[in-house]
């Protein structure tokens, strides 16, 4: 059997059970690596469950800085006797399977092409340990330890880290270092080490940090300067809003210790986005978080907003839908409810970050272009992107940026200037607008989701709600030109293929486009970082002879977009879509292309050609 | 039509208030309604309160739901900014707008159907957050812009116009409200303006949620023989339990006040509540008292009147936010942004 062997380039998984305190004895382990100065993305892949249903933690190690999954497991540390056939069955031929041999091992076949690693981690903590939770908890820090040996890592960097992660409770520190060298000592003495996959210390990570999308979209509101966050719990946004209350905690609390901010867990998403509403009306940035279900019942809000014209900031973390779908599962499946949320004519600007630090710089964004618009503006992020730790480059802000108001009319400004609430003054479709309370006598007007003419009086003439609804689409033009643009990357050399992509897909689509150009399949590739589409989406489109889209549901929900919107020629995209509600891997983009690649070369009309 | 204007000619001999208005600069657009409707009563209340009281128009913000109260709003306080939200969800979006600016006065007008139907949920929970706001429900116990259906807050047994008897139990908002932890709950009647008046005025006196309950007849389908929402039922089952006068700090009204018949209560912004009280049990201040002798009226099928509650000390959302003195629209990059050099030691902390 041939081994496989890899230094600082790998994928190991961990099974565990829910509630078993395994993920921060995961997550240490994936720390360690980065502070051996190797690039990691763990992944935690997780029920919706509080405790005992089967959980993973997958981490992609990668010197040369790959973030998204690879596909294929190397390493399975396989400690959910209910999963084992199928945690065994997903380790790559020639790969490594560590597992706890205090009882027989399950009753299915073993697989000959894999080494088999076993440490009776159980019988260890029982002989230790005393108490039941602590014998649970030290059984994952003993077999961190464990795999440290095995794969020749530098404890001192775990013991850094448990030092940090305890600091003050030195009797918690002791403890963990304890079962960390339980864990080294038996694999030294037990166990062949170390292992043909191995981790050595490198400089690849530099000023990378290490942070999860929520936590940073919570951080951008706060920068962003957002007032208000009204919210309703729901996986997996629930952190969008706990960071930005911490953060403002600390960042927004005056002399007087009053805090420059508000903070509302409402009844329901419908209060949550009335809420939002009702302070973006009255000139304060708000923002929500929520998840597609969430969106559903905001909708109603949403077309308010969007006709009545106020500004409203939604952060929409994807999870797996339809209806309740997979609550702790990742999709980009609500682009088009999004995209068109409420009845009757709407359209709604959408941005899509690719990481965490695009969280913060789109959630910023959003609220000044919520401000500039006057409309609802949707952060697309995923629970990928949201709840995952993710290497970025180190969170940037410019101090000499100011916040975009927008088009709000001063007392001063109403005693010199005519006040029409929808009227396009300055031929971009956005009107402008006063805020309650500025003038005694000029500027007041009735907001309504009834339609009304350029001056806010009810109107229900036909030309009136055209020159209206003809003035939102403009508005939306004028949108495109203010948007996050597309971030182009040209192939190598010069092809007729395209790709677009956007969200959470770009780590794996980067790897992927690298794998195929070695396979001597050039692609040009095109991020999208926000809808409505800006005029270079079109461009490139009608550059390539065929353009791939590759995205995270079942419909194509972009494509269906890039079709309606630009008006291309659905054969011209080729789907490419993943939707399992696990993150997309390379592999998986590659195996795609590459055979549609190679279908097209071998069908008839190629081959007249 | 909620489009026609009223001509903006003055009479040079109207009275001008303290801030220099006179009362026709309370009103606003020609009303829709149908005439004799209780909900117009109820507007020519809130311009009368609002003038006495000195309120500049413009510092007023008047939010509404969907029906024909929350129509309202155009036809009263013509120089401020209003809101005609969604159907039932008033209550959050005024939230949302108190908490972005505290300094204006917050006027929200609502339905039975508005409040007490889809917007129960939202009604309920602004009660229970004490946004200060003068919270209105114009209840006729009727779907009028639909024509004629049964609200909730329809007695068990009335009967609509086509002759439909009611099998469902009302909801009693002003119940709920106290049971909720309102801190100003009162009920009155669109036809006793010398009720509503001082009641509105006191209201927005208040510093925290203030509901009033208005029963409000329809003229057009809940006024006839077998409905509890018309005139003369209303009439002849009303029972005030109180009478009071809304005395500002500077200006204070003694004259038909009878020694040992009166509560005073101060309010948060220095005003003070006199309760004149018709009945020596009744005690305004105790939640649980006041819950329990309305229940017992209403046993008896009487519609009790007047200020039913308030709890003057009862705080609002900004002090449980603990939110600046200063408006939160007010606040600028220097309030709110942390900078670049904390973002750096953020990112210091996260490698």
């Amino acid at each position: 059997m041939t081994q496989i062997t890899a230094t600082n380039d790998f994928v190991i998984k961990f099974a565990n059970v829910n509630g078993s305190g395994s993920a921060s004895a995961n997550e240490l382990f994936a720390k360690a690596i980065l502070r051996m100065g190797v690039p990691v993305s763990p992944r935690n892949i997780f029920p919706s469950n509080i405790q005992g249903l089967p959980t993973w933690y997958e981490v992609r190690v990668s010197e040369k800085g790959y973030l998204g999954r690879r596909g294929g497991i190397d390493m399975m540390v396989a400690m959910n006797p209910q999963t084992w056939a199928a945690d065994v069955e997903e380790i790559e031929p020639g790969g490594y399977l560590f597992y706890d041999s205090t009882r027989p091992r399950p009753a299915s076949e073993l697989r000959d092409d894999i080494t088999v690693i076993g440490m009776p981690l159980t019988e260890i903590c029982n002989a230790v340990y005393s108490d039941p939770r602590q014998r649970q908890l030290f059984k994952n820090i003993m077999y961190v330890g464990a795999l440290s040996v095995l794969l020749d890592m530098d404890p001192a960097a775990i013991e850094g880290l448990l030092g940090e992660q305890y600091k003050g409770k030195e009797k918690l520190i002791a403890s963990n270092v304890q079962a960390l060298n339980l864990g080294r000592d038996f694999a030294r003495e037990h166990l062949k080490h170390p292992l043909p996959i191995r981790v050595e210390r490198a400089h690849r990570v530099g000023q990378r940090i290490f942070i999860d999308g929520n936590t940073a979209a919570g951080l951008g509101a706060v920068y962003g300067g957002a007032t208000l966050c009204a919210w309703y719990p729901i996986t997996p946004s629930t952190s969008v809003a706990e960071a930005y209350q911490k953060y403002s905690n600390k960042f927004r609390v005056d002399a007087e210790g009053r805090h420059n901010y508000a903070f509302v867990q409402a009844e329901d998403e419908l209060a949550s986005i009335g809420m939002v509403v009702g302070a973006g009306w009255n000139g304060a940035r708000a923002f929500t978080a929520t998840s597609g279900p969430g969106v559903s019942l905001m909708t109603e809000f949403i077309g308010l907003a969007y006709f009545a014209e106020i500004p409203v900031t939604i952060i929409n973390v994807q999870r797996g839908g339809p209806s309740t779908g997979m609550p702790t599962r990742t999709q980009q499946a609500d682009v088009l409810a999004c995209a068109y949320a409420s009845h009757g004519d709407t359209k709604h600007v959408l941005l899509f970050p690719e990481d965490p630090k695009e969280c913060f710089e789109h959630t910023a964004t959003a609220l000044d272009l919520a401000d500039r618009l006057q409309t609802p503006v949707f952060v697309m992020t995923d629970l990928d992107i949201g709840m995952n730790q993710r290497l970025c480059e180190p969170l940037t802000w410019d101090d000499a940026r100011d916040y975009d108001r927008g088009k709000v009319m001063t007392a001063e400004d109403l005693e010199h200037k005519d006040f029409g609430r929808y009227k396009d003054v300055d031929g971009d479709g956005i009107p402008w607008r006063t805020l309650p309370g500025t003038h005694p006598t000029r500027g007041s007007y009735f907001t309504r989701g009834t339609t009304r003419d350029a001056y806010a009086r009810y109107s229900e003439r036909g030309p009136d709600y055209i020159y209206n609804v003809q003035r939102l689409l403009h508005k939306f033009a004028t949108a495109a030109t203010l948007v996050p643009q597309p971030v182009p990357r040209p192939a190598a050399k010069r092809t007729r293929l395209g790709v677009i992509f956007y969200g959470s897909t770009s780590p794996a689509m980067h790897e992927a486009l690298d794998v195929l150009a070695g396979q001597g399949i050039h692609l040009d590739a095109l991020r999208l970082r926000a809808f409505p589409f800006p005029a270079s989406v079109k461009e490139f489109i009608d550059a390539h002879e065929t353009v791939f889209v590759v995205e995270q549901n079942r419909d194509a929900q972009l494509r269906s977009l890039l079709v309606n919107e630009l008006e291309i020629n659905p054969a011209k995209l080729q789907k490419v879509l993943h939707y399992d509600g696990t993150p997309i891997t390379a592999r998986f983009i590659t195996e795609y292309i590459t055979d549609h690649v190679h279908d097209a070369v071998v069908s008839p009309q190629e081959s007249k050609a | 039509m909620t489009y026609i204007a009223k001509p903006r000619l003055h009479h040079p001999s109207l009275t001008r208030n303290k801030v220099g208005y006179t009362r026709r600069d309370y009103e606003g657009k020609v009303s829709t309604l149908c005439a004799g409707c209780g909900h117009d009563s109820i507007s020519a209340a809130i311009i009368q309160a609002c003038w006495e009281l000195d309120i500049e128009p413009h510092r007023v913000a008047k939010l509404s739901g969907i029906g024909c109260s929350s129509k309202t709003p155009d036809y009263f306080l013509g120089a401020s900014h209003g809101f005609n939200t969604v159907h039932g969800r008033m209550p959050s979006v005024l939230t949302g707008a108190n908490l972005a600016n505290r300094d204006l006065l917050y006027l929200g007008v609502s339905g039975d159907g508005d409040s007490a139907s889809i917007g129960l949920g939202q009604f309920a929970h602004a009660m229970r957050r004490n946004v200060n706001m003068v919270y209105i429900v114009e209840n006729n116990g009727v779907y009028g812009l639909t024509k004629g259906q049964f609200s909730a807050t329809a007695d068990k047994g009335s009967q609509s116009k086509k002759g439909v008897v009611n099998a469902d139990s009302p909801v009693d908002l002003v119940g709920l409200a106290m049971q909720l932890g309102a801190s100003f709950v009162a009920r009155s009647f669109s036809g006793d303006k010398a009720q509503m008046v001082p009641l509105i005025k006191a209201a927005i006196g208040h510093g925290g949620a203030a509901f009033i309950d208005i029963i409000s007849p329809c003229v057009t389908f809940n006024n006839h023989a077998g409905s509890t929402r018309s005139y003369d039922w209303v009439r002849e089952h009303n029972e005030a339990v109180s009478r009071i006068d809304f005395i500002t700090g500077r200006e204070e009204i003694t004259a038909t006040i009878q020694p040992g018949e009166v509560v005073d209560v101060e309010q948060h912004d220095g005003t003070t509540l006199r309760l004149r009280k018709l009945h020596t049990d009744y005690d305004p201040t105790d939640r649980v008292a006041a819950m329990s002798y309305m229940h017992a009226r209403a046993a008896e099928g009487e519609l009790l009147t007047g200020l039913l509650f308030v709890e003057a000390e009862a705080g609002d959302l900004h002090a449980s936010q603990n939110t600046s003195a200063r408006p939160l629209n007010s606040l600028g990059k220097a309030d709110l942004c942390p900078g670049a050099a904390a973002l750096d030691k953020l990112n210091a902390q996260l490698r």
